[in-house]
């Protein structure tokens, strides 16, 4: 895990840690550090920030560090540290608000995350519903990794777990008009 | 009872069993279930990651289907479970939210329904006298760890149905269905699903602390309430036995299967035979238990 050093705290930074709060609705600052969160979190042993020490970046405006960093992408969104906090600080709510934040500003340090994110996000607007068959594919050239390992396609399909061809639901375009209207709102963080 | 059922995208493909013994168990408890016509994928993690309105619209679109109908959900899946429940919270907390979800679904949608989780409805809705009454093929003090995973119990503001440290349902089920629930400390810890596709490492070092627990606990099978979980911890169990040089040899049963064979429907009929790690031991106890039963009544 890597260290903070406090003295580069910035007053540009207050801006950000104001925009994170307002995101996300979380009160960053109530957190007192106790590190429960870091203590019961299950990804916290691959993270290069333990989720206490993301808090704290918020709280001094360590804007480029906390959104290029690892952290932020590997919490599983799995609710332990909310379930525990003792001042009732929504990490996972505020993990989100910086995932989307670094997706903003291309710094996002785990690009096989986004990526996965982005191709299933495609297929839902073409589709209605993921095609994993499809999404095997794309991934499987633009990561370089190994789809067997990943989705193990032959496996699943011999199970009748998978299927060739991708299920396309009857809406009349209601999904994709869901996504356009989206992409022309503002995000909605502001709701 | 009549609910609106939204299977979610991995009961038609990963989770069939999960599909197979829902229909099974629905049809015996008498509960019916109206799919919901053309809906459409919750938009999981990938959504929320990447915006917060489209991780609320996704949903949305679902529930006001149901809505229409004057119907509560039943969600299976725990992942889609925990997304349409942030929604219904959203919608229902601000009129704000409301106005501009209605507006990007191109439907009216209020939160007048509630989200259940199909664990919910088979136990608690249904009622567990009913369940051990059905249950005329118990399953004879089969050692189950019952599994609930991150998002069935947590956080508690979305999940209210069980305590999200140490939840009952399932195991009060077991006991209905004549099981054992063993006592363990994982059952509301994370498999990692999130990362299924892009950091297998992670999934399979925290599916195998999983794994690790409940057969240190003595259980013959872990019963488990979401597909995704059930991916990973059935589907990848020989890759994480295989990278520990140890063996597991657990079997994953859906809750869902679990009450199907206990209500008396054929195994394969359920999708025993479509797991990658082997339920016949499961089955073999159960008759085993039952015949000694009879035996010495
Ligand atoms: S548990 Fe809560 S108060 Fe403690 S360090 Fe984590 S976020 Fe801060
Ligand atoms: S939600 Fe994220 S940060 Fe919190 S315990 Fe889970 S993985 Fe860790």
């Amino acid at each position: 895990m890597k260290t903070i050093e406090l003295s580069s705290v910035l007053t540009a930074g207050k801006a950000f840690t104001a925009k994170v709060e307002a995101d996300s609705k979380v009160n960053v600052r109530s957190c007192y550090q106790c590190g429960k969160c870091s203590a019961g979190c299950p990804a916290a042993y691959a993270m290069d920030y333990a989720p206490h020490q993301v808090i704290r970046m918020v709280q001094l405006g360590l804007e480029d560090r906390v959104l290029s960093s690892h952290a932020i992408w590997l919490c599983a969104s799995c609710e332990n540290c909310i379930t525990r906090c003792p001042r009732d600080v929504d990490l996972p709510a505020l993990m989100d608000t910086l995932r989307r934040a670094a997706y903003k500003k291309g710094t996002v340090a785990e690009k096989n995350v986004a990526l996965f994110n982005n191709l299933f996000l495609q297929s839902v607007e073409t589709y209605g519903r993921p095609h994993e068959m499809s999404m095997m594919m794309r991934y499987n050239m633009k990561s370089g990794q190994l789809m067997k390992d990943v989705f193990r396609g032959p496996e699943l399909m011999k199970r009748g777990k998978m299927s060739l061809r991708p299920e396309k639901i009857r809406d009349n375009g209601a999904v994709r008009r869901i996504f356009g209207r989206v992409r022309a709102s503002s995000g909605g963080e502001q709701l | 009872m009549k609910y609106a059922y939204y299977p979610g995208c991995s009961l038609d493909s990963t989770g069939i069993e999960y599909q197979l013994s829902t229909k099974a168990v629905a049809g015996t408890l008498g509960v019916e279930l109206w799919e919901i016509p053309e809906w459409n994928c919750c938009g999981a993690s990938a959504a929320h990651n990447t915006d917060r309105l489209l991780s609320l619209a996704l949903p949305a679109r679902n529930l006001a289907l149901a809505e229409k109908e004057g119907l509560d959900v039943a969600v299976p899946c725990a992942a889609c479970y925990s997304r349409m429940k942030a929604t219904e919270k959203a919608v229902r907390g601000s009129e704000d939210v409301r106005e501009k979800i209605s507006e990007i679904i191109e439907m009216e949608y209020g939160a007048s329904n509630r989200t259940l989780a199909l664990l919910d409805v088979f136990t608690n809705q249904a009622g567990l006298e009913q369940v051990a009454s059905l249950a005329t093929k118990p399953l004879q003090g089969l050692k189950t760890a019952c599994y609930y995973g991150c998002l069935m119990v947590k956080p508690p503001r979305l999940a209210e149905f069980d305590d999200p440290e140490d939840p009952q349902t399932m195991d009060r089920l077991m006991d209905a269905l004549g099981a054992e629930a063993v006592s363990w400390p994982y059952k509301t810890e994370c498999c990692g699903a999130g990362f299924a596709s892009s950091r297998t490492d992670i999934v399979l070092q925290m599916s195998y602390e999983v794994l690790r627990l409940a057969k240190t606990a003595g259980a013959e099978a872990v019963v488990t309430a979401c597909p995704l979980c059930m991916l990973n911890l059935d589907m990848r169990q020989k890759e994480i036995e295989a990278k520990n040089g140890v063996a597991i040899d657990l079997p994953i049963l859906y809750f869902t299967e679990l009450m199907a064979l206990a209500f008396g429907h054929k195994p394969a009929a359920i999708g025993f035979n479509k797991h990658f790690v082997d339920t016949t031991p499961v089955v073999r106890k159960v008759e085993q238990g039952r015949r000694a039963k009879e035996v010495q009544p």
